[in-house]
C-alpha cells in the first residue's frame, strides 16, 4: 500500500536545484488525439466505424478491416494486468532522474493490450485494473493502471504524483483574495492540505468582507498584489516568487457591458487590463521561477491555473468585451503553455460557465457556486488534467462549441 | 522698476530669505485613487512601466511611460470639472488665465480638529474665528484646509472608509458659499483625496466644494503635503496645470514661496 505522503523535509540550501527533465514529448499528429482527451481527463481510443474494433496506438486506419473511419470514443479503461516489470536503467533523462519505474501490459476489457505507467498499489499480474490517460510532465498523454479499487493514499503514489499537481503540501499563491471565488480556493487549498497560501489584494482602502477571516487562518498570508502595476507584481515576485508551488490567477475584471450599452472604451480596457496583461504581468514576473523549480524535490513547482472564461470560446454578446479580454487571456495561457512546457509546470486553463456573484447578478442560473468552482480547480489539479470546463453551463458550451463553432456564435447572438 | 522686482525675487530665494516649499505627493502606483461606484466611470490610478532602463530596450538611455487620469494624485480641478461650471469662459486648464496660477494663499489649521474627528467640517464660524486671528481672507486667494492627513502615510487611513463610505474633512456647505461670494476666493485646496468632505455626497447640494466653487469659476486643489511648513498668511503658491486641451483638471507639481521667517521648518 502506499504509504502517505509526509511533509517534505527542508531542502539543503547548499545543494544545487535540479533542472527540470522532461519525457520523451513527440507525437504523430493521430497519437494527439489521445493527449487532447487526456487534457480534459478523458481516456479515448478509436473505434472502427465499419468493424468496431477499438484501435492501440492510435492510427490512420483499422488494424482489422484497414477502413480509415475511426473515431475517438471514451473507454472505460477496465482491463487485466497481464506482465510487469520494472525498469532500472533509462537512455531518457527524465527516467534515468525517476527509476526503478514500475510498467506493465494491460489488455483491456475492449480489445487492445497497452503498455501503461502501473501504480504502487496494483497487484502482481494476473489482477484486474483500471487504465487512464493522464497528462505527463511533458504534457502528453501516458497511460497509467491503477487498481481496480481505490486504496487509502493512492494519489500519494510516486508515479502517479509525476502526472498531477496535488496541492497537498504545496504553497499556493491566489492571485485575489477579495471576491468569493478567491476566499473559496484558499478554504480549498487548505482544506486539500497545502503547506501555506498567500492570499493577494489590491486597492486594500476598499474593504472586502471576508478578507479579515482569511488573514485569520493560521496557513494563509494576505500579500499586496495589484495585476495592473507592473511593480506590485514585480515585488510579490521578488519576495516570495521562488517559492510558490502552485499559481491560480482569479484576478479578473468583469463588467456586463457590449460594444454599444457603453461609451467609450475606459471598461473595456480595464478588463484587458487585468485579465489581459494582469496575466502577462504575471508570467513574467512569476514564470521564470516556477520553471526553474519544476523538478524541486516533493513540492515542486507544479502548476499555473488559469481562471478563463467559457465566453473566452465564442463571444457572449452582453458581455461582450469581457468575453474579448477572456479570449485575450486564453490566447496568452496558451502561449503561456507552450513557455512553460519544458519545465514540467502544467498551465491549467479554466473555463467556467457564470460564477454566482455580482457582476452575473441579471443571469438566470445555473450559475457556478464558488465554493464548487474552488473544489473543481482543486480537483483538477489532484487528476492532473489541463483543461476544465466545470458545471453544466461550461459542458454545455463545450459539446457546442466542438461540435460546431460557427453555430454556438449564432446561437447566442441571440 | 520691473526688473527690479524680479531681481529681488531671485535674488531672495538665492540667499535663502525665500523658501520653496513642495506641497506636492510623489506620484507611484501605490497613491490611492478617488473611489466612485464600480458601475460607474473610474478615474486611472498612477501606473508606470519601463520604457528602457540601458538595456537591450535602449542601451544607454532609461524613460518609463506612465498614465493617470486628470484628477489623479496632487492634482488641479478646473471649472469644467463640475456640471456647475460647464459653460463658464475661461474653464478649462488650457483656458483658465495664467494670472490665476501665482496667487496668495490662506492655511486654516484644522488639524486638531480632524484628528478628534474624521468627519471635521470647516465652518464660517471656523473661518470667521481664523480671520480674527490672521485677518480677513484677501480677494483671489487660495484657501487651503490644513488637516495633516497627508501624514496618514497607510492608504487604508488615508482612504479611511467603512460601510458608509469615506470619513475625511473638509468644508460644510456654508463655508463653501461664505468663501465664494463674501470673500472672492480663488480655490480651496485640501489634503485629502478631494476638496469636498468624504460624506458630502450625502450633502444639500451633494459636494458643494465642486458645485459652488467650480460653479463660479473657482480652481480646487488636493493632495495637498506639508501644509504644515506653511504660515497662515503670506505664502504664494504657484501651481500651474498641463496644459490639456479642454482639461477638467491634471496631476501637477504645487510649490509654496514662503518668506523664510515665516516657514514653519
Amino acid at each position: 500500500m502506499t504509504a502517505p505522503l509526509e511533509r517534505p523535509r527542508r531542502k539543503n540550501p547548499v545543494l544545487r536545484t535540479r533542472l527540470p527533465t522532461t519525457p520523451p514529448a513527440a507525437r504523430s499528429r493521430v497519437a494527439l488525439g489521445l493527449t487532447a482527451a487526456a487534457a480534459l481527463g478523458r481516456f479515448e481510443l478509436q473505434v472502427c466505424r465499419d468493424c468496431g474494433a477499438v484501435q492501440y496506438p492510435p492510427r490512420e486506419a483499422c488494424h482489422a478491416c484497414l477502413s480509415e473511419r475511426l473515431d475517438w470514443r471514451a473507454q472505460d479503461g477496465a482491463g487485466e494486468l497481464l506482465a510487469e516489470t520494472v525498469l532500472h536503467h533509462g537512455l531518457e533523462l527524465y527516467y534515468r532522474e525517476r527509476v526503478p519505474w514500475r510498467i506493465g501490459t494491460v489488455r483491456l476489457d475492449c480489445g487492445p493490450a497497452v503498455v501503461a505507467h502501473l501504480h504502487g498499489d496494483c497487484p502482481a499480474p494476473p489482477a484486474r485494473v483500471r487504465v487512464r490517460a493522464c497528462l505527463d510532465r511533458a504534457g502528453q498523454a501516458a497511460l497509467f493502471a491503477i487498481p481496480e479499487k481505490d486504496t487509502p493514499s493512492m494519489a500519494d503514489d510516486r508515479q502517479l504524483r509525476e502526472m498531477t499537481c496535488d496541492p497537498q503540501h504545496r504553497k499556493i499563491l491566489v492571485t485575489d483574495g477579495k471576491t468569493a471565488l478567491g476566499q473559496a480556493l484558499v478554504r480549498a487549498f487548505v482544506a486539500a492540505g497545502a503547506e501555506l497560501v498567500w492570499v493577494g489584494h489590491a486597492e486594500p482602502w476598499k474593504r472586502a468582507p471576508g478578507l479579515d477571516a482569511l488573514a485569520a487562518l493560521p496557513q494563509s498570508t494576505l500579500v499586496p498584489l495589484d495585476l495592473t502595476d507592473a511593480r506590485s507584481v514585480e515585488n510579490l515576485a521578488a519576495a516570495i516568487g521562488g517559492k510558490v508551488d502552485i499559481l491560480v490567477n482569479n484576478a479578473e475584471h468583469h463588467r456586463t457591458f457590449g460594444i454599444e450599452a457603453r461609451r467609450g472604451i475606459d471598461a473595456a480596457r480595464a478588463e484587458m487590463d487585468v485579465n489581459y496583461f494582469g496575466l502577462l504581468r504575471l508570467a513574467q514576473a512569476f514564470a521564470p521561477a516556477l520553471r526553474a523549480r519544476g523538478a524541486d524535490g516533493a513540492a515542486s513547482a507544479a502548476a499555473w491555473v488559469n481562471v478563463l472564461s467559457i465566453f473566452a470560446l465564442a463571444n457572449f454578446p452582453p458581455h461582450g468585451t469581457y468575453s474579448a479580454s477572456k479570449a485575450a487571456a486564453h490566447s496568452a495561457a496558451q502561449c503561456l503553455r507552450a513557455e512553460m512546457r519544458g519545465s514540467g509546470v502544467r498551465v491549467v486553463n479554466v473555463f467556467p460557465g457564470p460564477i454566482d456573484d455580482e457582476w452575473n447578478q441579471l443571469l438566470l442560473p445555473p450559475k457556478l457556486a464558488p465554493g464548487g468552482l474552488a473544489n473543481a480547480i482543486v480537483a483538477a489539479l489532484r487528476s492532473g488534467v489541463e483543461d476544465v470546463y466545470p458545471g453544466d453551463v461550461a459542458q454545455d458550451w463545450l459539446a457546442r462549441w466542438r461540435d460546431n463553432p460557427k453555430a454556438l456564435e449564432r446561437e447566442v447572438a441571440g | 522698476m520691473s526688473a527690479s522686482v524680479l531681481s529681488d525675487l531671485v535674488s531672495g530665494l538665492a540667499a535663502g530669505r525665500i523658501r520653496v516649499i513642495d506641497l506636492t505627493r510623489t506620484l507611484a502606483p501605490e497613491l490611492p485613487q478617488i473611489v466612485l461606484p464600480p458601475e460607474l466611470g473610474q478615474c486611472w490610478p498612477f501606473r508606470i512601466e519601463e520604457v528602457s532602463r540601458y538595456d537591450e530596450r535602449g542601451p544607454a538611455w532609461y524613460w518609463n511611460n506612465f498614465s493617470c487620469g486628470e484628477h489623479t494624485g496632487t492634482h488641479f480641478d478646473a471649472p469644467i470639472h463640475w456640471v456647475s461650471g460647464r459653460d463658464l469662459p475661461g474653464n478649462s486648464v488650457d483656458t483658465l488665465p495664467v494670472e490665476h496660477l501665482v496667487a496668495p494663499a490662506c492655511v486654516v489649521d484644522c488639524s486638531a480638529e480632524a484628528a478628534a474627528d474624521a468627519d471635521f467640517l470647516l465652518t464660517v464660524d471656523f473661518l470667521r474665528a481664523w480671520e480674527a486671528r490672521h485677518g480677513r481672507i484677501p480677494p483671489r486667494a487660495w484657501v487651503l484646509m490644513r488637516t495633516d492627513w497627508s501624514k496618514r502615510t497607510d492608504p487604508v487611513a488615508y482612504q479611511n472608509f467603512d460601510e458608509s463610505g469615506q470619513h475625511t474633512p473638509g468644508p460644510d456647505v456654508e463655508a463653501v458659499k461664505f468663501l465664494v461670494h463674501e470673500r472672492d476666493v480663488l480655490g480651496f485646496g485640501s489634503e485629502a483625496i478631494g476638496t469636498d468632505a468624504g460624506q458630502a455626497a450625502h450633502f444639500r447640494p451633494p459636494y458643494p466644494c465642486h458645485y459652488f466653487m467650480h460653479g463660479s469659476g473657482r480652481y480646487g486643489l488636493q493632495c495637498l503635503t506639508n501644509l504644515d511648513r506653511l504660515p497662515p498668511t503670506g505664502a504664494v503658491l504657484i501651481c500651474p496645470p498641463l496644459k490639456i486641451r479642454q482639461g477638467s483638471g491634471s496631476p501637477l507639481r504645487v510649490l509654496a514661496l514662503v518668506a523664510a521667517d515665516a516657514a514653519g521648518v
